[in-house]
């Protein structure tokens, strides 16, 4: 099935939906989900999961009854919660976009103290560990049935 | 028409690269035909910013969520396991987390020790060299001495615990509870062309460095280079017959979507369980009414999946997480048949090291332990990058009514009938997967973790496809005879996992692929009276 794009007013639900999931924080120096670069790159990247998105963006709709920025803070925060509690493969789809979108973004990963960068080619540094816990499991006995 | 071939394999993962390569030494014309194509490495997730995000999508390891045009859907709607694999060079290989245990020799013996299911017509003792010759050509990494199996030597040295390991280490030897460094398919130092593991940690979709082994570069290069043909996005969608009931050959769809045939005087299945009975029920013909080899009614029944009981928690300490391999410790403690457990037979614990931020924040918003709102960071850095966990790999025994069936609606890309899936968790299985909960719990608890999580079953955990044309000595109860042909069809074998009789609680691959070599070998042994 092709991707349809959202229409303005979803994407305009979509941006106030992400910023109450993760709103900025001034302790930790991130950016809310609703910040544009991280809102660009969640619409660029829909891809398969746009129609999943529009419906759990039109389950939103109804519940909230009108578009989001014309609801006050605390029906805004009603309607979040709701669209939660009701959950099923859209909402959750709706929620791993923002999500996924949000936690590569360079200043969110940074604040949590890795590399904004892929795995390779540089990789990981992995420590050996303390091998000498293992020296009371050498001393037992063959634990495996002949048959 | 083509020229016939002497050997026709279909397949190209984890047992038709291995039965290619060992049928090479016969020098005789071998073709393999593969759904997919060659992978290319530079585009595995591990190299771009997307990595993680993309194990929802083009390389999710479900094929109906993937969807690549080498996948086939799969009708799952009736089981609460979901089927994943990968169609390819390498298959399964190219998508797992490089496990590579071993059945233990109670596993071939199911019915004399604990009065269920079938004994295999074949032991552990016989498949030995079959698996030292396959842990070389894959290459494994592991500590010779383990107590909790027979002895093996792999080729290379252990993972390192690292962080995750040890605090799970520490808490196994608090209870007292067996446990080892895991064998893996992982290289630890450069082997054989491959370059070493320098911790990409996302493994499963597909190794960038070509550390973890998957036939796409072991056998096949091997096979290749003594002449198999492999010939790729051609998709089998029946196996004719001659006059005699003997195998001619193979319906096909080229990369074109033409329709091919290719002659064979053997015919090899190597297309996993669920693969090869949708192979073997659309062969059905006049003198097949009910599929290909199918006289005994059990191709497609006896499924098995391995249900996975996982249960994870949050230490205060930062972990590897995403950082290096998945693949960590094992542990025996509860893998031979005690009945005081309420259950026969067992289940390996399988230990992880952690997931990515992007993995840990879906899983955590799901389970409803990350917030919304103004408490969200706090929650996150307090969850990511902590996590231990583990999963009880339980022994599924072979019920009749667990089956891979046609559907009747469902087609793939070239309008061949799909495969449906219906599938429940045997009581024995529960029992051993609440056991495993609970033992799994007090390894959290001795790890001093919190926010304990549960999913049991794992939801994509069909990892395992198991049983669905099994291998045994009376043509009534079994699909193919104690060294893999069909007993119907005296020129068809059959090399996957479909010819588990038993599925033990193991990761099955390293298994599966000494099978292949195996039954290569009985092949090669009886060249002048394989049809007799």
């Amino acid at each position: 099935m092709p991707d349809k794009a959202l229409s303005p007013a979803q994407v305009d639900d979509l941006c106030i939906i992400a910023g109450l999931m993760i709103p900025a924080s001034g302790e930790f120096d991130v950016p809310g989900a609703d910040d544009p670069r991280i809102q660009v790159d969640i619409l660029a990247t829909l891809g398969r999961d746009t129609q999943l998105v529009a419906e759990a963006l039109g389950l939103l709709a109804r519940i909230a009854g009108r578009p989001l920025a014309e609801l006050d803070p605390a029906r805004r925060e009603a309607a979040a919660i709701e669209l939660r509690t009701r959950g099923g493969p859209a909402v959750a789809a709706l929620i791993r976009v923002v999500l996924q979108c949000y936690y590569r973004d360079d200043r969110v990963v940074r604040s949590l103290g890795l590399e904004p960068r892929p795995p390779y080619p540089k990789g990981h540094v992995l420590e050996d560990g303390d091998w000498s816990l293992l020296d009371p499991v050498r001393r037992r006995p063959p634990m495996w049935r002949r048959a | 028409m083509s020229d016939p071939v002497d050997v026709l394999i279909i397949g190209a993962g984890a047992s038709g690269a291995a039965v290619a390569w060992s049928l090479t030494e016969t020098k005789m014309h071998i073709l393999c035909l593969e759904q997919g194509g060659w992978m290319n490495p530079a585009t595995y997730p591990s190299t771009g910013r997307d990595w993680e995000a993309r194990f929802f999508g083009d390389f999710s390891p479900s094929p109906n969520i993937r969807g690549r045009p080498e996948d086939y859907p799969i009708n799952d709607d009736n089981s609460p396991i979901k089927v994943v694999n990968f169609n390819g060079v390498g298959g399964g290989t190219v998508m797992y987390t490089a496990h590579f245990p071993r059945l233990h020799p109670s596993d071939f013996r199911v019915r004399s020790l604990d009065g269920m299911a079938e004994d295999w017509p074949i032991d552990y003792d016989t498949l030995v060299p079959f698996f030292e010759e396959n842990d070389r050509i894959m290459g494994v990494s592991g500590l010779a001495g383990d107590p909790g199996v027979p002895p093996r030597k792999p080729p290379m040295p252990p993972l390192p615990l690292g962080r995750s390991g040890t605090i799970l280490a520490k808490a196994m030897n608090r209870l007292g509870w067996h446990w080892w460094p895991s064998d893996t398919t992982v290289a630890t130092v450069d082997y054989e062309g491959r370059a070493r593991c320098i911790n990409l940690g996302h493994c499963t979709p597909g190794c960038a460095q070509g550390a973890k082994a998957s036939t796409d570069i072991t056998y096949w290069p091997l096979a290749q280079r003594a002449g198999v043909e492999l010939r790729t996005h051609c998709r089998v969608r029946e196996i004719t017959t001659d006059e005699h009931g003997m195998a001619a050959g193979a319906v096909y769809y080229d990369r074109d979507g033409v329709e091919q045939f290719q002659a064979a005087h053997v015919i090899v299945l190597a297309c996993n369980g669920i693969g090869t009975p949708r192979l073997l029920l659309n062969s059905a013909s006049g003198r097949f009414p009910n599929g290909l080899a199918n006289s005994s009614g059990l191709v497609g029944k006896n499924l098995m999946f391995h249900p996975y009981a996982q249960v994870y928690g949050y230490v205060a300490e930062p972990t590897d997480s995403n950082r290096a391999p998945p693949t960590c410790i094992w542990s025996k403690e509860f893998y031979e048949t005690d009945r005081s457990r309420g259950f026969v037979r067992g289940y390996t614990f399988q230990f992880g090291r952690g997931v990515g931020p992007i993995s840990e924040a879906v899983a955590s918003e799901a389970k409803g332990i990350l917030p919304w709102g103004a408490g969200h960071h706090a929650a996150f850095r307090r969850l990511n990058g902590h996590r231990v966990g583990l999963s009880a790999i339980c022994e599924d025994l072979p019920e009749e009514h667990n089956r891979v069936t046609l559907d009747p609606v469902l087609k793939d890309s070239n309008g061949i009938p799909a495969p449906r899936i219906d599938y429940t968790i045997g009581e024995n299985t529960a029992r051993m997967m609440e056991h495993g909960i609970a033992r799994a719990t007090e390894v959290l608890a001795a790890a001093e973790a919190t926010d304990i999580c549960v999913n049991s079953p794992i939801l994509y955990g069909g990892w395992h496809l198991l049983g669905t044309a099994r291998m045994g000595a009376d043509p009534g109860r079994s699909v193919v005879n104690e060294w893999g042909r069909s007993h119907d069809v005296r020129n068809l074998f059959i090399v996957d996992g479909s010819v588990f009789v038993t599925s033990g609680g193991v990761n099955p691959t390293s298994t599966i692929q000494a099978l292949a070599l195996y039954i290569a070998d009985q092949m090669k042994q009886r060249l002048a009276n394989l049809f007799d």
